[in-house]
């Protein structure tokens, strides 16, 4: 099983999960937002909504009436634009009507993530985003056991700054650490709205919750993201007629949202992680060889010492 | 009170998995199921009549359900109990089956309380005389300690809510719940089945994407028979109209 799981994600470059103790604080709206940043700068994406009794990413995406294609390699994802930059996974695309509810205990979520991770075909990706659920439960205890092996890059923790919210991701924070998940570092979601008559910035809220945790928890404070009305319309569906090819147009139009501003400096904290943690192994790879070879070294004097003494003896012995 | 579901790919004559001889009949051998079936306990489960015993003091059992995460609930159910609780003579009890992310402690103030167990069980943290209140936070050593269990684990913890809490003559049992449709709400429906829960409230926010897992919280509703109260559209205008009805 865990061998079938290596041979669908291995040409999968970087795997990050996106996690919040707290529901509704904009896992997925961070996981989106995410996505569009990291395909604008030319990688190609895959998104993964593990949250199986309550999946947002479908309608966040604009594509909550595809469905999944089974192919002889596994299950196929929803592509949402023809070059194949972004493509999704999502149970919502598994049920016959979408208002359905999975009634599901855990053990069943556990095996839909299991196939979810081996069962489908994402192909060469640069990265891979998992939106989970709220809590720290079954979903979050499957995704990190069968990512084991794999080495996910770590997780992005989502908040938003008051206080009730910040009780529960420092749950997940010591999830993280518990399950030794790397932290990628932190988001502030929801910080504050900009008035979009007097550009005065409210802060609904409260602000710098999420920085004040992350500094108690001596993890990086990836950046805050503001309230911003535009970026629910438009992932409102649009009354137009043309709203067919509105999937098409989220991708076009995220670029131009004030949002997209924000958020690519915060893509480009999260991305820089990786990077520095690869060098930081590399780093540390190299500590491990040095120190290996100087123990080799040490080991073959001691050997050579040891082997003249045995000489010695034997000098001894034929004297 | 024995089901009898049959699942559509089993064997012919399968003596249903929730019978006595499920695992033992003659039409069980080579069932890829049989040990699973056979192992199971069966028949109801026999802490039910305990919980029934216990809370059939209670007059009113309401849930309070969003399959989206973040809309408010815990802030319903507090305000909620706090305008049950106004009038001294009506007796509350909230309880929190949150287990992975209880915020009820936090809104109602009660953040570094303890449980203390009596002879009759648990004693809830009091709010004011005739508000209580039963949440897996008061249980943590660090409030910051992660729950990281399964789901038989949580379904334990909410039964000893049901059955170990000394809840005394209640007017209203409110139950917080998680977002979602899983472990939480089948054991908690299933738990009170027999004690009957007047209804579920849902809340949501406007929002498109709220809604839509509100729709699913319905239907889940109605797959286990909750009747529902009412919906509350909480970050808007007109709210908490949905009390009346009871």
């Amino acid at each position: 099983m865990a061998e079938e799981t290596i041979t669908n994600l291995a040409n999968i470059k970087h795997i990050i999960l996106v996690l919040s103790g707290k529901g509704g604080v904009g896992k997925s709206s961070i996981t989106t937002q995410l996505a569009l940043c990291l395909v604008n700068s030319g990688n190609k994406v895959g998104v993964l909504d593990i949250d199986l009794t309550g999946p947002s990413i479908p309608r966040m995406l604009g594509v909550d009436e595809k469905q999944v294609h089974q192919a002889s390699t596994g299950w196929v994802p929803v592509y949402l634009d023809e070059n194949q930059q972004l493509c999704c996974m999502s149970i919502g695309f598994l049920l016959q009507n979408k208002n359905d509810s999975v009634i599901w205990r855990g053990p069943k979520k556990t095996a839909m993530i299991r196939q979810f991770l081996t069962d489908v075909c994402w192909g060469e990706l640069d990265y891979l985003i998992i939106d989970t659920p709220p809590g720290t439960s079954d979903e979050h205890i499957s995704i990190a056991e069968s990512l084991k092996d794999v080495k996910p890059d770590g997780a992005v923790i989502v908040t938003t700054p008051q206080a009730v919210a910040l009780a529960d991701v420092r749950k997940e924070l010591n999830f993280c650490k518990k399950v030794k998940l790397p932290i990628l570092g932190v988001i502030e979601n929801m910080s504050g709205f900009v008035c979009p008559h007097c550009e005065e910035c409210t802060n609904l809220f409260s602000t710098g919750g999420g920085e004040a945790m992350a500094r108690e928890f001596e993890v990086d404070f990836l950046g805050r993201v503001p309230i911003d009305p535009s970026f629910t319309l438009m992932l409102e569906p649009s009354s137009t007629p043309e709203s067919n090819d509105f999937k098409n147009t989220l991708l076009a139009k995220y670029p131009k949202s004030n949002l997209f501003q924000v958020f690519s400096r915060i893509t480009d904290n999260v991305v820089a992680k990786p990077n520095q943690m690869e060098w930081r192994l590399l780093h540390q790879a190299l500590v491990y060889q040095a120190k290996e070879g100087q123990e080799k070294l040490l080991n073959e004097v001691k050997a050579s010492e040891n082997a003249t003494d045995i000489d010695d003896d034997v000098e001894i012995d034929i004297d | 009170m024995v089901v009898t579901n049959i699942p559509e790919n089993a064997p012919a004559h399968c003596p249903g998995p929730d019978t006595e001889q499920a695992g033992k009949a003659s039409a069980c051998a080579g069932c890829p199921n049989q040990n699973i079936c056979a192992t199971t306990p069966k028949g109801p489960d026999p802490a039910i009549p305990l919980i029934n015993e216990r809370l059939h003091q209670v007059k009113h059992k309401l849930l309070i359900l969003s399959g989206k995460g973040g809309v408010g609930k815990s802030t319903f159910t507090s305000q909620l109990a706090f305008a049950f609780a106004s009038d001294e003579n009506t007796q509350v009890g909230v309880v929190d089956i949150d287990v992975c992310g209880p915020s009820i402690p936090k809104i109602m103030g009660l953040e570094g309380e303890q449980i203390h167990q009596s002879m009759s069980g648990w004693s809830p943290v009091y709010v004011q005389d005739n508000l209580g209140v039963m949440s897996i936070g008061f249980m943590l050593p660090d409030p910051d300690d992660a729950v990281i269990w399964r789901g038989p684990k949580k379904n334990g913890l909410i039964k000893q809510f049901l059955k170990d809490v000394d809840w005394g003559e209640l007017d209203f049992l409110l139950v917080d719940t998680p977002p979602g449709t899983s472990d939480e709400h089948l054991s908690i429906t299933q738990y009170l089945k027999e004690s009957g829960i007047d209804g579920a409230i849902l809340i949501t926010t406007p929002q498109e994407v709220s809604i839509q897992d509100v729709r699913k919280e319905i239907d889940f509703c109605r797959k286990v028979k909750i009747p529902i109260i009412g919906v509350s559209n909480l970050y808007n205008e007109g709210e908490s109209h949905t009390i009346v009805t009871i």
